[in-house]
């Protein structure tokens, strides 16, 4: 069984972003990015597959500039067989990304999608059930547990009301929760060894792929501030400020 | 003039109370708004659609393969009924409507809005990235627009309207694909961290499982959800799940009170819509403080349980 596992290379989520003054977008330049980290947990969900002998290859798939091959190596690192890097430089929304991915799953004759159910830069939370409308495959979104037999998936989602299961089809597309599991530290020989993977290039053109139609950003603005708190000396005062403000 | 469908979320027979909320959204935008209510027996939620202000008809799609909803099974079906004329389609920004709209947004083959907080045209939104430390304005291109609303930024609309509740015909063809297996809900005697009104959580400073104690037990004495801290969680103290943070839950409850957490910017990202942030800690220079709308500097083993018996 062939799996794809899609990477995205993002700001990474102990940098604390800056806006930019002419709002023009967030400070991106000279700051630290690696990968989604719920990519990672699908990633590792891949692996662990593959532990089990459920998943034979893993394909790792990324989509965007030059900087992003750091993204494929270190999902090499993690355990990935093959990487293929669709080279775009332009911005990649949700749905040309659901594209390109939908095309390499078809060329490859994939059995699985996994992918983290958003990315913490755009955090938009799309390309996996869109890429799956676009195949007309089954698709588990948010899961936090998954089992795979007999050409099916059962998947436990967590949705608002609880944790739902599902019994898909294959083929299939299913986005990583936070839950689902803890991914692996990575260790200095697997990170030596994924730099001499030879990284499988392509692009949109080759996919035949058509940009979809995008949104344009118009402005970019911090939140609004919030109001400068107050220091208390004694648990009392503090007791008192919660009781009057209604909260306890 | 625009057409708006709304996709009611419902379980037990129940309007999710989101749906009001995306009504404010729909009358910001303008125009005739309908709310579409997919089930096995729509009947009884349809009737509560049609009292939510500025609904002009509540439809019903009554199908078997309603009774579970489900973004793959739903999305053809509300492809369906856009292609009739609708201009905007929407969606609560919950686990229903983050599975479904996208997929409903790739079959038109738009774009699609996640997480609207702020209209300012019927194609101009406001929307939060990287965990809402920046929020950027939209604007969409032509065509059919799909969006999820982000609840916790509206107010419901009133409900005492009464528009008529007509079956909709949907020609579509249904996937068998996927299965509905079934539900085990939260059984937590605590509220869920997600809705809580009022928050607890702990972070490293804890320093182990059995010492968050002190958090459960402060947490059932105001009636409060429990979280962590990431470096709580790594730590072993406490699952994954109890994650409040960027990579975690993202919460905006009443109150929220923060021990022994530092204030990592991943964890702040969080909490930032929380109304009241209360913070104790050891550190007086700790970041917590930054965002803290009441601070309280000393050893929280012996702060919170006074806290507690004053309470």
């Amino acid at each position: 069984m062939k799996a794809l596992v899609s990477v995205k290379r993002a700001v990474d989520y102990n940098v604390r972003i800056q806006v930019k003054p002419d709002g023009s977008g967030v400070v991106t330049d000279g700051v630290k990015h690696s990968m989604n980290p719920f990519d990672e947990i699908a990633m590792e969900e891949a692996v662990r597959l593959k532990e089990k002998g459920v998943i034979s290859e893993i394909i790792a798939v990324t989509i965007g500039g030059q900087k992003n091959e750091e993204t494929l190596r270190t999902a090499l690192a993690f355990g990935a067989t093959r990487a293929i890097h669709v080279k775009e430089d332009g911005e990649i929304q949700p749905l040309t990304a659901a594209r390109a991915l939908a095309a390499v799953f078809k060329k490859e004759s994939a059995d699985i999608l996994l992918c983290g159910k958003q990315a913490i830069d755009d955090d938009a939370n799309q390309t996996g059930q869109m890429t799956a409308a676009l195949l007309d495959i089954a698709q588990a979104t948010f899961a936090s547990k998954v089992d795979i037999a007999d050409g099916k998936a059962t998947v436990i989602r967590e949705v608002d009301a609880g944790l739902e299961t599902l019994e898909i089809d294959l083929p299939a597309v299913i986005t990583a929760d936070l839950r689902l599991n803890e991914p692996r530290y990575l260790k200095l020989p697997d990170i030596m060894k994924a730099k001499r993977v030879q990284i499988e290039a392509t692009n949109l053109g080759d996919l035949g792929v058509e940009a979809a139609p995008a949104i344009k950003v118009t402005k970019t603005a911090p939140p609004p501030a919030r109001s400068k708190g107050v220091m208390v000396k004694t648990v009392d005062e503090l007791a008192a400020m919660l009781k009057q403000k209604g909260l306890v | 003039m625009s057409k708006i469908l709304i996709v009611a979320d419902h379980a037990n027979g129940k309007l999710n109370s989101g749906v009001a909320k995306v009504m404010a959204v729909a009358q910001a935008i303008g125009g005739d708004v309908d709310i579409v209510v997919f089930s096995d027996d729509s009947k009884a939620v349809a009737e509560q659609a049609a009292k939510i202000n500025g609904t002009a008809k509540a439809l019903t799609v009554d199908n078997a393969a309603n009774a579970n909803l489900m973004g793959a099974v739903l999305a053809p079906q509300v492809v369906a009924l856009v292609k009739g004329g609708y201009t905007h389609v929407l969606f609560c920004g919950n686990a229903l409507g983050k599975d479904t709209a996208p997929r409903v947004a790739a079959l038109l083959g738009v774009p699609q809005v996640s997480d609207i907080m702020a209209v300012h045209s019927a194609t101009s939104f406001d929307r939060p990235t990287y965990a809402g430390n920046a929020i950027t304005t939209v604007e969409c291109p032509e065509g059919t627009i799909v969006a999820t609303v982000r609840l916790a930024s509206f107010d419901a609309v009133a409900e005492d309207g009464s528009a008529s509740v007509e079956a909709a015909s949907v020609s579509a063809t249904l996937p068998s694909h996927t299965r509905y297996q079934g539900l085990q809900a939260q059984k937590s005697d605590r509220p869920d961290l997600q809705s809580a009104g009022k928050v607890v959580s702990g972070g490293r400073a804890l320093g182990s499982s059995d010492n968050f104690k002190i958090i459960f037990d402060f947490a059932d004495k105001i009636g409060a959800g429990v979280g962590a801290s990431r470096a709580a969680v790594d730590s072993g103290y406490v699952p994954n799940d109890m994650q409040v943070g960027q990579t975690g839950k993202i919460i905006a409850p009443d109150l929220y009170i923060a021990c022994g957490i530092s204030g990592a910017i991943q964890h702040l990202a969080g909490i930032k819509d929380a109304k009241v942030i209360v913070a104790i800690n050891k550190d007086a220079d700790a970041p917590i403080f930054e965002v803290a709308d009441i601070g309280l500097v000393g050893d929280l083993f012996t702060l919170l349980p006074e806290l507690q018996s004053k309470l």
